[in-house]
């Protein structure tokens, strides 16, 4: 009979655990406002990075310059710019929220991250449909 | 009057107990690489709580199942864990109070060295508590050499903060401090929170150029995980917006 061993056993659980990773922690709409700040944030971040390489393009060449901005009158940059909008629409909100909490009081932090995400849709409404009618009708 | 007491004791309905299923997250150096999940089924009661259910599984399932407790009445501060992945302390959370058609998941809390199971290694807590000087530092001596007399609103100024049992809940549900371990953490924050604002306290300034560091009070990112955290109620992230005030004004 074959004998369990120390490293049996070991091997055993190693194959067992197939959800090492902890769970993700549960935090409220502070962390989530975070969050999205973080992510918002770098992601304008690269954007600008790139903007401003592309702009510093028309001292390369003007030609060079008008390439790359033709480039970027496709439909899917159209997309792309919405996405651009709506990051840097919460970032700035998001931003005089936590200006806010800051200089003036936490004790409404959690209602000011709904009035955030109420201006964030609303300007969007305001914003998107437009914006796509005159990308879609080009 | 016996008649009544017949009654009763003739009446209760027995407390209807049911079936949690518990997943522990368990890490054994000796024998894992890395941590797992295990699940034991325990029959319990609407009001016990999370840490009777560990108990039942330490004392009747399997006695290796390691976890800190003390007073296992939400006093000492030792069983803080993550429970369905939100720090609480395991004594104050009753079964009652979560949804036991799924199962409850249990594990340490993040940000500080796994020791083993629920056990973390609490060094590097204890170690930033204690670099704000967590006591009064007074320059002269009492008036008329018995106490330092506080008015009722000077002791107020620093109450909530006062309430603090070292659970380190709310410095491991911080995601700067998951991410940046040199960050002196909420609670070290509170802690020195409860001298500066002390009347009786001289030293409110050293605490304060301690705190304006960059791995300080600026850190906060007000995520107000540490609020919702603390099994005291302490409004944390309002102590921190206080000493980064404070810092900013130069004086508590």
């Amino acid at each position: 009979m074959p004998q369990k061993t120390a490293g049996t056993l070991s091997y055993q659980q190693r194959t067992t655990s197939r959800r090492p990773a902890g769970t993700l922690y549960r935090g409220r709409e502070g962390m989530w406002s975070w969050v999205l700040h973080r992510i918002t944030g770098v992601a304008i971040f690269f954007f600008l990075l790139v903007h401003i390489l592309d702009t510093a393009l028309v001292r390369v060449s003007p030609e060079a310059y008008n390439a790359v901005i033709s480039t970027y009158q496709t439909p899917l940059m159209g997309l792309g710019e919405v996405a651009l909008v709506a990051a840097i629409v919460f970032h700035a909100f998001n931003g005089l929220r936590i200006i806010l909490i800051d200089f003036w009081t936490p004790k409404y932090h959690r209602a000011m991250f709904y009035v955030v995400i109420a201006l964030w849709v609303i300007t969007m409404l305001a914003f998107a449909p437009r914006h796509l009618i005159n990308v879609f009708s080009h | 009057m016996s008649t009544a007491t017949m009654e009763k004791s003739a009446a209760p309905a027995a407390p209807e107990s049911f079936t949690v299923t518990v997943i522990i997250r368990r890490f054994d150096p000796e024998v894992d690489d890395e941590p797992r999940w295990q699940d034991f089924d325990v029959e319990m009661f609407a009001t016990d709580r999370v840490l009777d259910a560990l108990h039942k599984i330490k004392w009747e399932q399997d006695g290796s199942l390691s976890f800190r407790r003390s007073c296992a009445h939400g006093i000492c501060g030792s069983d803080a864990m993550r429970i369905n992945g939100r720090n609480r302390l395991a004594c104050k959370t009753l079964i009652k109070d979560l949804d036991i058609t799924k199962p409850v998941y249990v594990e340490a809390i993040k940000g500080l060295p796994l020791e083993k199971d629920l056990i973390v290694d609490m060094e590097p807590f204890f170690e930033s508590y204690r670099e704000v000087q967590p006591f009064l530092v007074a320059a002269s001596a009492p008036k008329e050499g018995k106490e330092r007399i506080q008015n009722v609103a000077q002791r107020e100024r620093f109450d909530d903060t006062t309430k603090c049992i070292l659970c380190a809940a709310c410095t491991s549900s911080c995601p700067v401090f998951w991410t940046d371990g040199q960050y002196f953490g909420p609670a070290a924050i509170v802690n020195a929170h409860r001298f500066i604002f002390d009347s009786r306290d001289d030293n409110a300034a050293v605490r304060l150029d301690i705190l304006n560091d960059k791995e300080g009070v600026w850190r906060c990112r007000t995520t107000f995980n540490c609020s919702e955290a603390c099994p005291r109620g302490i409004q944390v992230t309002q102590a921190i917006a206080e000493v980064k005030q404070a810092i900013m004004r130069g004086k508590p």
